[in-house]
């Protein structure tokens, strides 16, 4: 293939690659500081994008303002699902509140086919994303340009309130040892409520500029995005925030360069990110970071 | 205590159990006809069955008796899954006990369903599956609408002969029966016209639900092809059409009948203007008595839609069967059948519905194209049988 089409796929790559890393990101923060596979991760995404339609095309405000109060409504609304599936549930064992989030998932999935039906709608994009702009033969579009830059705009972000923030702090004792950090007068509620709320942000701003790319929106839509950003966070370590985003662009330069190379196989793009997970396990477990989680004896 | 409870508890859900599985329902309450109307309510296929479903629900308000009963229709969702049509088609004949079967939008369902339609001996109509697959080998199912080798015919001449293509280049919906079928009338037809065998330059894939196709689109915008024929649902092809124009392809992109929706034009937006397909039917250029009636109807009930192909059809399958009925004079699924696979030069609101040996209908096909926002008619290609 010549330059120009490799270009193009590169590009494509790593617009797809950092829309997974800021998925991740949020996947592996919430995992990070609760040891909890959020899988209901997804489905926050795919309601960021719903909040969205509803403020744009229901209630026709224009999209900068739409957009700001999506990401704070959407992470309240994380903080609202924490508090009814996952708090009565914190001194269960494990296995209780991974089963507990699932069903949050489909709960989510449902209710959304009832409220919007499963019909699919069209994201509103703000005008200037949606432009495209030609380098020599290669296309781009704005939005594309703009993804990566978000994504390390709130990796950065997040570093600095995990690493420099009293609350930060906060997150990272409850992530150490949650009773001692109890007993050390450290308000856990309110610490585990700020993380869901911080993962669930990420959530909305990741459906916001994925809406914006795709351009559509489904109830059932958060469920490959959830699983495949869900695998990008195992490959590059789960609870590993810089981790989560290599994995993330693993994955989708993966997906992407797969089907450049090998067109036979684009029915197997899904496949790749699976298989990468069980090489990931088998190869190495604790991810390319590796975090080890220590066993508490 | 405890046990004794326990005890009570696993009696009465056994009890329950028992009752509620096995009985299956007396037959056919002899004053009412079911008709079963097996279609993708909720998943991928829904955005294009709503309107088949209208189309039906339509002709039943319009005749909602036959031979003196009252004609009830029966709505199942096979969810645009196969594994869930299997199911909802058992429903219909087991639980429902219905008397002949609508359906289904989305071949690949249809073909999901047949054989259980088969082995419970209930006809069924297909209103717009187009894959061949549907009724060969099965002489329970029928349809009202041609079948893909005469569509992929049609736009290969289209191609061939109206946009003067010399190499096309394929996307097709790989998971979706209709679309690779489709995809591969379309190939034999083109390659016969233009006698060359590599004139079909690549042919690329994307599986039903995949939002991203820029890989496949970069790789064929390196071959510029001077047509891209892209069969497939309607969501995923217009979101591919968008993207094809944001890489920078402006080729013309061509499909078939189910990018006739609303929803094409409202996901594609600007993207999708020019693009050109094949379809069953156009309000404008009314078939038969039974049309002006039907496009009445729907303009009365949906006062700012254009009627679509989709629910002309469903409108017939629906009156098809009634006119069966009433030449059996009997509401029995196995009479009815007889008469469905009989039928010559029918009145529909689609167009004249003669069933071939196939149980396909002969029926001519209408090409239009989006314009300003909405679907244009183009051309009208008569079978040449």
């Amino acid at each position: 293939m010549n330059l120009g089409t490799f270009f193009q796929h590169m590009t494509n790559g790593i617009s797809l690659g950092s829309l997974y890393a800021l998925i991740a990101i949020g996947y592996t923060m919430v995992y990070g500081i609760l040891r909890l596979i959020n899988f209901a991760h997804g489905d926050i995404f795919m309601m960021s994008m719903y909040f969205a339609f509803l403020g744009v095309a229901v209630f026709g405000l224009p999209w900068y303002i739409v957009f700001p109060l999506v990401i704070v409504f959407t992470g309240l609304f994380g903080m609202g699902v924490e508090k009814i599936t996952y708090k009565p549930l914190r001194d269960a064992p494990k296995i209780s509140i991974l089963i507990s989030a699932i069903g949050a998932s489909f709960l989510l999935e449902n209710v959304a086919t009832v409220f919007f039906s499963g019909l699919p709608k069209v994201f509103p994009v703000p005008e200037i994303f949606a432009r495209v702009i030609k380098i020599g033969s290669v296309s781009i579009q704005v939005i594309s340009f703009i993804i990566p830059v978000v994504t390390i705009v709130f990796l950065i972000g997040l570093l600095y309130l995990i690493n420099k923030t009293k609350t930060g702090m906060a997150m990272r004792a409850v992530s150490k040892d949650y009773e001692t950090a109890r007993i050390m007068g450290i308000d856990v509620n309110r610490t585990i409520s700020i993380t869901f709320g911080v993962g669930s942000m990420l959530a909305a701003v990741g459906g916001l500029m994925w809406g914006s790319k795709f351009q559509q929106i489904t109830p059932l839509m958060g469920i490959m995005p959830g699983l495949k950003c869900f695998i990008a966070a195992v490959i590059g370590g789960i609870g590993n925030v810089k981790g989560a985003v290599m994995g993330g662009f693993i994955l989708g330069m993966g997906e992407i360069l797969l089907v450049a190379f090998f067109p036979a196989y684009t029915g197997y793009r899904d496949a790749f990110a699976f298989v990468l997970l069980i090489v990931i396990l088998l190869v190495k477990p604790t991810g390319l970071t590796g975090e080890k989680i220590a066993e508490k004896v | 205590m405890k046990k004794i409870i326990s005890l009570t508890v696993a009696s009465l859900l056994m009890i329950l159990a028992l009752v509620g599985c096995g009985k299956k329902e007396a037959p056919a309450d002899s004053n009412v006809i079911k008709i079963g109307v097996f279609e993708p309510v909720t998943g991928a296929n829904a955005g294009g069955a709503k309107w088949e479903i209208e189309g039906i629900k339509l002709a039943n308000k319009l005749y909602p008796e036959v031979l003196g009963k009252k004609v009830e229709l029966v709505i199942v969702d096979n969810k645009s899954d196969k594994v869930e049509a299997a199911n909802a088609a058992s429903r219909l004949v087991d639980k429902e006990n219905v008397n002949a079967v609508i359906g289904s939008y989305g071949s690949s369902l249809s073909i999901a369903g047949g054989e259980i339609f088969k082995n419970a001996k209930i006809p069924a109509v297909g209103a717009s599956c187009t894959n061949p697959m549907v009724t060969l080998d099965n002489e329970y199912y029928s349809r009202v609408c041609f079948i893909d080798p005469f569509q992929g015919t049609v736009m290969a001449n289209y191609a061939f002969g109206k946009l003067n293509a010399k190499k096309v280049a394929i996307v097709q919906e790989v998971s979706n029966d209709y679309a690779v079928g489709l995809a591969k009338f379309f190939t034999d037809s083109f390659k016969k016209l233009t006698g060359d065998d590599k004139s079909i330059v690549a042919v690329a894939n994307y599986n039903t639900g995949d939002t991203d196709f820029s890989a496949q689109l970069t790789n064929i915008k390196a071959l510029n092809p001077d047509v891209i024929f892209a069969p497939g649902n309607f969501t995923e092809s217009a979101a591919l059409t968008k993207q094809a124009r944001e890489l920078g392809i402006t080729a013309p992109i061509i499909g078939g009948d189910t990018w006739e929706t609303q929803e094409f034009i409202d996901i594609g937006g600007k993207a999708v203007e020019g693009a050109i397909f094949s379809t069953f039917f156009d309000a404008a250029k009314p078939a038969t008595s039974e049309t002006e009636k039907f496009i009445a109807e729907f303009k009365k009930a949906f006062p700012d839609k254009e009627p679509a192909g989709v629910s002309a059809l469903g409108y017939d399958a629906y009156l098809l069967i009634i006119d069966a009925i009433k030449r059996a004079n009997s509401a029995d699924p196995e009479k009815i059948k007889e008469a469905i696979n009989q039928t010559k030069d029918f009145m529909g609101a689609s167009g004249i519905v003669t069933l071939d040996e196939n149980r396909n209908a002969i029926k001519s096909a209408v090409i239009k194209q989006v314009k300003n926002g909405k679907f244009e008619y183009l051309d009208t290609v008569n079978p040449t049988k």
